[in-house]
């Protein structure tokens, strides 16, 4: 499964980023392979707005079906549902690699609403 | 047409309405036909001190996009061509008619014509009268970011045989430009003190590029001269000095105007009125 | 970590003044002035600028006068009035240009030129800074007058300020937010835990506060009210901290109309800074109630 998590760096050694919108890096996780690759966020953060829309398109794009993060705004949460895309939730900073140890082994809820009011731009 | 005048400030709560709102009861006094049109959307105060009777009341909206997903090839151009992040492509066009600033860039391009346009209502205007001041104002909706098209809204209403004074939104951003845009005259209104006076510089280094004549209200003066040493510097004039006084502050809190209690105050909206004619 | 905006709805109600004054009276906060139009906060406060970064936002259109044919294909589709047309030229051409005070950057006349005449620059909108107070660190910026997206720079100040407030460990961002109700004010307020609406007993001040009341209920966002120049209108204020309890707000203290509130401006100074007055009592009061609210040890 391809999973992606948000992370402050460009290895899953970095912490994660809670936020999924303004995430520096996504790094899209294999499951069965176990191999990762970094992606930067960089131009979405620089949106003059929709920063979290344009995040959604990205993950879409990289393939993800899961992703890993702290808080997900009204509109990314719109876009990510429809790409089909889950939301498994982390509540407190930790490398990325706990994170995705914790997703493989099922410990991670299921967001099944925005849980965050986003930053409006 | 007649003048259109522009009442502005860069800091708020300097006195841009109490200017405002007396110079189109002083007008209105002397029998001038005068349209008071409040364009400061965020925060339309100057129906509080006037008291129109609203005869007219509309919805202000922007068209968005609306997709025909039968239609639709999924090509994403819409998506692309959006500078607002509007739509997003995922499986299929997702529109957040929120972010759209309503420029009909994605209908354009899309090549099937699978988009066609709705309105999102993102404000109200109301039309009336105060006496014999025709009197509309606009109300961005709480919660809506975008100012301008309600203020565009409001200005397309003015009267073409009155004189027209535009209530401007406060500071010196895409709001109070959309405002000044429309007339002939700004008039900025300050007061003496430090923040006065710096907001007064930002709002006179936003709308010189205008290439409008402009010139200073001093509210509140008392006995620092700052303001008038830089507008004298800056060759900018001074059209009026009203003075500081407790019992226009108590009389403002009540929404009263000045000219019954205070006499000399239509004196000075007289010599006000002649500085602006002059400025042009 | 909390975020505390101190916003206004109406201005020139003393919200810079007060943020100044609590900013002396918790000197462990970072402060962001997020009123990025009108910046006045570093009047009072004199930072010292160590670090300054240039801020871009959006792109604006700009016709190449070589490569327009005067078509008028960009007029047809600015829906925002942005096209100014010339008088014909000695060969009949009726240049093009743009009007930057009226662009809304949305690129349509950019792909829509037959002749690809038009540029579209990234547009430099201001400038943010991160400065040292004598009342701890101060993230604030500088719009180009008359840019627009002061939304984005509010956000991009108070970001910077939580950041600043991770690394070094500071319990509260202090925020003086815009006026108003539109796009500034809402990115100074989304996401923060707690809102001190500064408002006066004058009829615009009654408006006003109902709009920012609600603005603060539509993000949900814990709301104080504080009543400045109180006595003006003793009744009126009295009737505003009625209809502010009613939509959910806490009065948290009155401040007198006191002509030295200027003068302490005028000295580049917060009033609690100046000798003690009753003023300054009155100022500190707030604070601490809000501080109540909040779950700050003032």
């Amino acid at each position: 499964m391809k999973v992606v998590i948000t992370a402050s760096g460009p290895t899953l050694a970095e912490p994660i980023d809670l936020h999924f919108g303004r995430a520096k890096y996504f790094i899209l996780a294999d499951t069965e392979t176990g191999r990762a690759k970094a992606h930067d966020n960089t131009p979405n953060l620089q949106a003059r707005q929709g920063a979290g829309v344009q995040s959604a398109e990205t993950v879409a794009n990289l393939g993800a079906e899961v992703v890993v993060t702290g808080s997900v705004g009204p509109k990314a949460y719109r876009a990510l549902q429809a790409a089909g895309i889950k939301i498994a939730l982390v509540e407190a900073v930790c490398p990325g690699t706990e994170a995705l140890r914790r997703f493989k082994d099922n410990e991670l809820p299921v967001l099944d609403k925005p849980n965050s009011e986003g930053h409006w731009v | 047409m007649p003048l259109t005048i522009a009442i502005a400030s860069g800091k708020g709560g300097t006195g841009k309405t109490t200017v405002a709102v007396h110079l189109a009861a002083w007008l209105a006094e002397q029998g001038r036909p005068v349209h008071y049109l409040d364009c400061d959307v965020e925060e339309p105060n100057g129906h509080l001190f006037l008291r129109p009777k609203w005869t007219v009341e509309e919805e202000v909206s922007i068209p968005v996009p609306a997709v025909d997903h039968d239609r639709c090839t999924r090509c994403g151009k819409c998506a692309a061509v959006c500078e607002f992040n509007a739509i997003a492509m995922l499986n299929k066009p997702l529109v957040f008619p929120e972010l759209c600033h309503g420029c009909g860039g994605c209908t354009l391009v899309c090549p099937v014509q699978a988009i066609r346009e709705v309105p999102r209502v993102i404000g109200t205007m109301a039309t009336g009268r105060a006496g014999k001041i025709q009197f509309t104002q606009g109300r961005l909706n709480v919660g809506e970011p975008l100012a301008p098209p309600v203020i565009r809204a409001v200005q397309a209403r003015r009267a073409p045989d009155a004189i027209a004074l535009l209530d401007a939104p406060p500071g010196a951003a895409c709001p109070a430009v959309a405002t000044a845009r429309g007339a002939d005259v700004i008039i900025l209104v300050t007061e003496p003190t430090p923040f006065g006076l710096h907001d007064l510089e930002l709002a006179i280094a936003t709308f010189r590029p205008l290439q409008k004549p402009l010139g200073v209200v001093v509210n509140r003066a008392d006995a620092d001269r700052r303001v008038q040493e830089y507008c004298a510097g800056a060759g900018i004039p001074i059209l009026a000095e009203l003075p500081a006084e407790r019992r226009v502050a108590e009389l403002y809190a009540r929404g009263e105007l000045l000219f019954a209690a205070l006499p000399p105050w239509r004196d000075m909206f007289a010599k006000l009125w002649q500085q602006i004619k002059a400025l042009q | 970590m909390k975020e505390l905006v101190i916003i206004s709805g109406k201005g020139g109600t003393g919200k810079t003044s007060l943020t100044a004054s609590f900013a002396a009276l918790y000197p462990s906060a970072v402060l962001a002035d997020c009123d990025v139009d009108a910046a006045d906060l570093h009047l009072i406060l004199q930072p010292k600028i160590r670090r300054r970064e240039k801020f871009r936002s959006g792109h604006a259109a700009v016709i190449c006068a070589e490569a327009c044919t005067g078509c008028g294909r960009c007029a047809e589709v600015c829906r925002f009035g942005a096209i100014a047309v010339a008088e014909p030229d000695e060969t009949g051409r009726r240049l093009h240009s743009v009007a930057p005070t009226a662009c809304e950057g949305c690129g349509v006349c950019v792909w829509n030129c037959p002749a690809q005449a038009i540029d579209f620059p990234e547009q430099e909108c201001g400038e943010w800074f991160l400065s040292g107070t004598r009342h701890g660190p101060l993230v604030h910026a500088r719009l180009v007058p008359g840019s627009e997206n002061s939304g984005k720079l509010v956000s991009l100040v108070r970001e910077q300020a939580r950041q600043l407030a991770q690394q070094e460990d500071r319990e509260v961002v202090l925020v003086d937010g815009p006026p108003g109700v539109g796009c500034p004010v809402i990115a100074a307020l989304t996401g923060a835990q707690g809102v001190l609406v500064v408002t006066e007993p004058t009829v615009a001040g009654e408006h006003d506060l109902h709009r920012v009341l609600q603005l603060a209920d539509h993000f949900r966002i814990p709301a104080a009210v504080c009543l400045n120049k109180w006595d003006l209108h003793p009744e009126q204020a009295a009737r505003m901290e009625k209809a502010a309890r009613a939509a959910g707000a806490t009065p948290v203290g009155r401040i007198r109309y006191d002509d030295a509130f200027t003068a302490a401006q005028r000295q580049g100074r917060a009033v609690v800074e100046t000798e003690a007055s009753a003023l300054g009592d009155d100022i500190r009061a707030v604070w601490t109630n809000w501080c109540a609210i909040t779950g700050v040890t003032p």
